[in-house]
């Protein structure tokens, strides 16, 4: 196993009596691209920021290639950072953003001169070295940002909800030119957003957050397909949750509404009469039984939703509802309001929520 | 609607009346000097009086130290309170404005028995010590204004995250005040400037109970000695006045624009 790039160990942080971050660990490998994921006052941004140097840990400690900086100043640590407000200096050119870490370092105006083109070049805005931020559009200045974040060559780069303050369409083109430059750069990268499908989009990891505390870190696909808690199935995708009562916890047998639904091997530790929480992702779901669907539940149509090439479908079972989404099929209609409906979907699709 | 305009315009006539009718008959009144014409005698003569020269070269001085104490003073002051400090604001603010409560005749008579030639700061015990003792006094007369004026600049750019996106580049915080904070609050740090050039130039009482060969002590002994000179010199001080004001607007013109959010 190779040895962790950063690795944050049992790092608190309070703020008088107020805990926001407890007893938070990870390792990141290098050059590899992990989010902090989760909803506002999770602590993603204070576990950032004590990265960063901008906030002093309680407890624990901060290990960069080896080398603690838990107590080093932010300009003492060769991190590089993206804030969400851009912060470019507006009194200087774009070219003299970029070039600002590599002036403070001491760099040869001709090397200086050099990495600036090359950075320009990078972001694609090759012709833009002598505009002023005001001159440009949110999603440039972003780019020139990271530019800035990037050129004096960095062992960390740190991007605090760097696509927030852009509209929709920016914000899937730049994330995914921020991870074709990480890639290309090889550079270790921590990425907080409170956005999953960013997240799960551009991540290796992704280490979701609630309470101050990692809930899970894991790949998007683990983090989607396996959640460990039920907050992280929950902030993460969209999820149908049913409550149900084990009827026999030997052969896997749990009671949802008075209908019977297998979920063998699934109920480690749980007795009979005990009350779980079961998820369904909506695209786990069929509307009818199909084969390979071992498992189905009977109700009836409460909501059609007609979006075009998806119809969503909210079916009410007893007193839960459960969304699904079919395909659009102009041979078809789609089911009518208080249709009597079956969904049938694969027993090892349903999560069992603690 | 129409009767409201005409009203306004009645109020902005009498306003400007109030305010041109004195200052012309100044004018008027420094032009006539020459008896049965009207010429610039009054002017010439207060150009052409050496004391002019003298007193008026010692206030440009003393008011350019004073600017450089103001905005050493409360530059980093300003921004530290910003920075890290938000909750002190009111108090520094109140501090600020003491200036315009306590006359300057009292922060002088302080002055005086605080730092005579026999107490342990002697500063006017020495011609040096009192011009210094000068421009800390003036410095104070001006911190409402300087402050006010570079508190104003910093509420425009956000303060915070340009710190630390200087500091996680590698920059100290030198480098920060005079590469990143001044230059952007710099439109401001001049406003401030030159209201406190402004304040410094007509000022009388601290200047004449220090005995400092000041321009606004000259000013008084002019006006008490001279007929159509003090006129001139009233014009000639206000065109001073009016002229820092425009350069304020001008300059202003060049603010760096922020791109980013104030805070």
């Amino acid at each position: 196993m190779t040895e962790p790039f950063l690795s944050i160990q049992h790092v608190r942080k309070s703020f008088g009596p107020i805990t926001v971050v407890q007893d938070f660990n990870l390792d990141v490998e290098p050059g590899e691209f992990v989010s902090f994921l989760g909803p506002s006052g999770c602590g993603k941004t204070t576990v950032l920021r004590m990265v960063a140097g901008f906030e002093e840990p309680s407890a624990g400690k901060i290990v960069v290639a080896g080398k603690d900086i838990t107590r080093l100043k932010p300009n003492q640590r060769n991190v590089g950072m993206v804030f969400q407000a851009y912060a470019l200096f507006p009194n200087l050119t774009v070219a003299q953003n970029i070039g600002f870490g590599l002036k403070v370092a001491g760099m040869p105006k001709a090397d200086a001169d050099r990495r600036i083109a090359e950075m320009l070049d990078i972001i694609k805005l090759p012709q833009m070295g002598d505009r002023y931020p005001y001159q440009l559009s949110g999603g440039q200045q972003q780019r020139i940002a990271l530019a800035r974040a990037i050129a004096p060559k960095p062992k960390l780069l740190l991007l605090d909800e760097p696509l927030s303050a852009l509209d929709a369409k920016v914000r899937v083109s730049l994330r995914e030119e921020i991870r074709s430059i990480q890639k290309k750069l090889g550079i270790t990268t921590i990425f907080v957003t409170h956005d999953q499908e960013e997240a799960l989009s551009i991540s290796d990891r992704i280490a979701v957050m609630y309470g101050g505390k990692a809930e899970q870190v894991g790949t998007p696909f683990e983090i989607y397909n396996r959640p460990a808690t039920k907050f992280v199935a929950n902030f993460v995708g969209t999820l149908n949750v049913l409550e149900g009562t084990v009827t026999d916890a030997a052969s896997g047998k749990v009671r949802v509404n008075s209908q019977e639904v297998s979920l063998k091997g699934k109920l480690n530790g749980s007795k009979s009469g005990d009350t779980l929480s079961l998820a369904l992702r909506p695209e786990a779901i069929s509307l009818g039984r199909h084969p390979g669907r071992d498992s189905s539940l009977s109700g009836e149509i409460a909501e059609v939703h007609f979006l075009g090439s998806v119809i969503r479908v909210r079916v009410g079972i007893g007193g839960a509802t459960v969304s699904l989404d079919t395909f659009n099929s102009p041979a078809t209609p789609p089911p009518a309001v208080g249709e009597k409906a079956e969904i049938s979907f694969s027993s090892g699709d349903m999560l069992v929520l603690h | 609607m129409k009767s409201g305009r005409f009203w306004a315009w009645v109020v902005f006539a009498l306003g400007a009346a109030y305010f041109f009718i004195p200052l012309i008959a100044t004018v008027e009144f420094s032009m006539r000097m020459r008896r049965g014409a009207y010429s610039f005698d009054a002017y010439k003569v207060v150009f052409g009086d050496p004391r002019f020269q003298a007193t008026f070269g010692y206030s440009v001085l003393t008011a350019v130290f004073t600017i450089i104490l103001g905005v050493l003073i409360v530059v980093p002051t300003a921004y530290w309170i910003r920075l890290r400090m938000p909750q002190l604001r009111p108090v520094v603010e109140f501090i600020t404005l003491l200036p315009l409560v306590i006359p300057a005749i009292v922060i002088v008579f302080g002055y005086i028995r605080m730092y005579g030639s026999n107490s342990p700061l002697p500063f006017l015990g020495s011609e040096t010590g009192a011009n210094a003792l000068l421009v800390i006094g003036y410095a104070t007369l001006a911190l409402p204004y300087m402050y006010r004026a570079v508190d104003t600049g910093l509420r425009t750019i956000d303060v915070r995250t340009l710190t630390e996106a200087a500091q996680i580049l590698g920059a100290g915080w030198g480098t920060i005040i005079t590469r990143v904070i001044l230059p952007n609050v710099l439109i401001a740090v001049l406003s401030g400037a030159f209201l406190t050039f402004a304040i410094v130039i007509g000022e009388f009482t601290m200047a004449s109970l220090l005995n400092r060969p000041a321009f606004g002590p000259y000013l008084q002994n002019v006006g008490a000695n001279r007929a159509y000179e003090p006129a001139a010199l009233a014009i000639i001080a206000f065109a001073i006045t009016w002229g820092c004001m425009s350069l304020i607007q001008i300059l202003s013109r060049f603010a760096p624009r922020s791109a980013n959010r104030p805070n």
